[in-house]
């Protein structure tokens, strides 16, 4: 293959990407998260989606959940990576590490009136979500789900006037009695 | 409780940082004072166990506590104050990092209740520091000070060791506190390196290597950095196997150049029987390298036949570039130690004759030679010429970077770990100067040169003032070609011959700036003078500047061209313009 004049190998891989889910338990001290989101654009790595909050308020531990994409490679090197820092006690891999369950919360504002704004309800009631502020035009859903029906909850409401969303990103944890 | 109270003396932030540099065995730093961290100077005039050199520029301090800490095994430790003084370190922080070469960095900040307000001389120290230290803090609190100093310690020297940068507000360097020497609960509970290598996959690495026919051992800065016991155990492993070995450039030294199974360094510029036995080899144990860019070539073409072993203290140096078959976290020497015994316990050294036969036949292309002049000096004969002649003495090497870094890396034969101080992963022109100051410093009765090049020497210069004012005796020996050489090599090769700013038209009489920094100026043209010349040099007990006025146009070879596999070598017997062209053929420049 040629390559243009260059001191480095340019490599093209095809290797598939994956869509992982992180769970990474951090000592909550200032600058943490900063570390964490430097590592990924420093090192290139995706992040879709980002949740951080304090866990454990007495030991300081926060858990931050990180949804990346990358090839398999990629994601062992992130892994590795987020491993090595010194506020991190552990990473899991939320993917691989058996089952688990995924959500996410989103309120979603849709205005309207008329047949638009019943349809609107009657999905809402569908997807069992709730009505956390209505005026006489709009509605505030709040809805909570892991991320595919959430992202099919709002394609189906912006035909029906949906204004904004607000999503908190995916917060992650294990099945059974085990922790992390 | 009380134990603990009864160790705890009251001072202030400014004194506790003296305190804990004395608690950590620490006899010299490097630094330059200002503004936001006078009080700590302060503290540094009214005692005398830790001798502070005073440098002229801060990214001088960095790179001599790396030469300090390279030829010790001990951290290297800088001070400087908040704004410029920080900002000047980021290239020497980011060097230590990419060599894991231990730092520790002393910052002065504008006082706490300023910081965030574009205060004079302040900057982000810790975020613009980041990404370029192994971990840093910001000190808020003076109490929490004594227990960051110890952590930043540890931190540094411990696992893959690397820089840490301690923030301090000048505030907090006046306040009164609490402080306490070293004690365990000073780290984090979560760091915690790995030392000790998995036993079952020991073994399973022994029964490897006990099988087989191609076996090559590849080393790197890892083994130095596992102290004396590292550079020990891998010439024992060496001799129990009867492999062949072959290490990076941060590698060298840890096997003797005069060993019988050395192949010479590997990669870009590495031999021709070291690249080969790394391509056609069936085992491949790495220990304490990393699979850089420089040593793999073409990723997908690289050592396609073989079962690799790869050891590494630092988790995410496996797989990162090379997939391989034995990953082992932890520490070289600990790791080699329980290799060699149980290889010794379970294993026979395998009869690999025939490889050794090939071996041979790859050594005999001499693929480090080059044509002698009689009335140029050539930049190999330089460094030939310099390695004999200083053979044998207690000496340390350090490079600055470019071609005269990899001559010096070819021709400059190594026997010991710790002798050789050169900028390996981030390139630092300007490294090797203040290293020697470093080094100097450490051993101040070692023959210490920097061999340099006419641009890289330039950059950080103004340290010869340093030398003068501390009676450093180094010896800075340039091999003067009046280019950028490898930047020049490249442009020849790639980009048509084309030498866009690679020529320095305005390069300072040596001769003439030894003299005006009080130092001693040396010139060698003939090859006939070099002998007398660095003789010369040697027997001088002051800093020289021995301006080596080599043949202008020689190119390093051999080489890997960009893009290519290790068994596609570009012997120097064979880089005439066309072999040359067809080797980087793909290469726009050249069509």
């Amino acid at each position: 293959m040629n390559q243009p004049a260059s001191a480095y190998f340019l490599e093209d891989r095809h290797d598939p990407n994956e869509t992982h889910t992180l769970s990474v338990l951090v000592a909550n001290e200032p600058g943490v998260l900063a570390r964490v989101i430097g590592l990924f654009s420093g090192r290139g790595y995706n992040i879709d989606s980002l949740t951080v909050s304090e866990t454990e308020h007495q030991k300081h531990v926060s858990r931050i959940t990180i949804v990346t994409t990358g090839t398999p490679m990629v994601i062992e090197q992130i892994k590795h990576q987020l491993d090595r820092m010194i506020p991190v006690y552990r990473v899991v891999d939320m993917t691989t590490a058996g089952r688990s369950l995924e959500r996410e919360l989103a309120m979603v504002k849709v205005k309207g009136t008329g047949d638009p704004r019943v349809e609107a309800l009657r999905l809402a009631e569908a997807f069992r979500a709730r009505v956390i502020d209505a005026t006489t035009e709009s509605f505030v859903f709040e809805i909570t789900g892991n991320t595919g029906k959430i992202d099919q909850f709002i394609e189906l409401m912006k035909p029906l006037g949906l204004v904004e969303v607000s999503r908190t990103g995916v917060a992650a944890i294990s099945r059974g009695p085990e922790g992390m | 409780m009380s134990d603990k109270k009864a160790n705890e003396t009251e001072m202030t932030g400014a004194a506790m940082v003296v305190r804990a540099l004395k608690d950590h065995g620490i006899k010299h730093i490097f630094g330059y004072p200002g503004g936001a961290v006078l009080p700590i100077y302060d503290e540094i005039f009214q005692q005398s166990d830790v001798e502070h050199i005073l440098v002229r520029h801060e990214q001088g301090a960095g790179h001599a506590a790396e030469g300090y800490a390279r030829s010790t095994g001990l951290p290297g430790v800088v001070l400087v104050t908040s704004g410029p003084g920080a900002t000047n370190m980021v290239t020497p922080l980011t060097d230590a990092l990419m060599d894991s070469i231990p730092l520790v960095c002393i910052t002065g900040q504008v006082p706490t209740h300023l910081i965030g307000n574009d205060a004079f001389q302040e900057c982000d120290t810790v975020g613009i520091t980041r990404p370029c230290t192994k971990h840093n803090w910001l000190v808020r609190n003076v109490n929490d000070l004594p227990r960051v100093l110890h952590e930043a310690f540890y931190v540094a020297t411990t696992g893959r060791p690397g820089p840490v940068v301690v923030d301090i507000p000048k505030d907090v360097q006046f306040a009164l506190g609490m402080y306490h020497p070293p004690r365990k609960s000073d780290v984090h509970v979560s760091y915690a390196p790995r030392v000790k290598g998995d036993a079952l996959q020991i073994r399973k690495a022994v029964s490897l290597l006990a099988h087989a026919k191609k076996p090559v051992i590849y080393s790197g800065g890892g083994v130095i950095n596992s102290g004396r016991e590292g550079a020990k155990l891998l010439r024992e492993l060496v001799q129990t196997t009867g492999f062949p070995i072959t290490s990076t450039l941060m590698g060298l030294g840890a096997y003797p150049a005069s060993g019988p199974n050395w192949l010479g360094m590997l990669g870009m510029h590495g031999t021709y029987e070291a690249n080969m036995a790394m391509h056609d080899c069936d085992v491949m144990l790495c220990i304490g390298a990393r699979f850089d860019d420089r040593i793999t070539g073409r990723t997908d073409a690289f050592s396609p036949g073989s079962k690799k072993i790869h050891v590494d203290i630092d988790p995410s140096s496996i797989n990162k570039n090379i997939r391989v078959d034995i990953p082992i976290i932890g520490d070289a020497a600990n790791v080699m130690s329980d290799l060699l015994q149980v290889f010794k316990a379970e294993a026979k050294k395998p009869d690999i004759k025939a490889w050794w036969n090939q071996i041979a036949q790859w050594k005999a292309r001499n693929s480090l030679a080059y044509k002698q002049s009689n009335d140029v000096i050539l930049p190999q004969y330089a460094i030939q010429k310099l390695f004999e002649l200083t053979r044998g003495k207690d000496t340390y090497i350090t490079t600055e970077v470019g071609q005269h870094q990899m001559w010096a890396a070819q021709f400059y034969g190594f026997e010991e770990p710790h002798r050789w101080m050169t900028s390996g992963g981030l390139g630092t022109m300007g490294y090797g100067l203040p290293a020697a100051l470093g080094v100097q410093v450490a051993h101040p009765d070692s023959l210490v040169i920097d061999i340099a090049g006419d641009a890289s020497v330039q950059m950080t210069m103004q340290e010869m003032s340093t030398a003068v004012q501390y009676e450093l005796p180094i010896k800075i020996f340039i091999l003067n070609n009046q280019y950028m050489g490898m930047v020049r090599q490249w442009q020849q090769l790639l980009h048509g011959n084309r030498l866009s700013h690679s020529y320095s038209e305005a390069l300072p009489d040596f001769v003439k700036l030894a003299d005006a920094y009080g130092c001693v100026g040396i010139q060698a043209t003939k090859p006939g003078d070099l002998e007398g010349a660095i003789k010369e040099m040697i027997k001088v007990k002051k800093p020289v500047l021995f301006d080596c006025r080599v043949a202008a146009l020689e190119n390093c070879f051999p080489m890997i061209p960009s893009g290519k596999a290790h068994n596609e070598m570009l012997l120097p017997a064979e880089a005439n313009d066309e072999a040359t062209a067809k080797a980087f053929a793909g290469g726009k420049a050249l069509v």
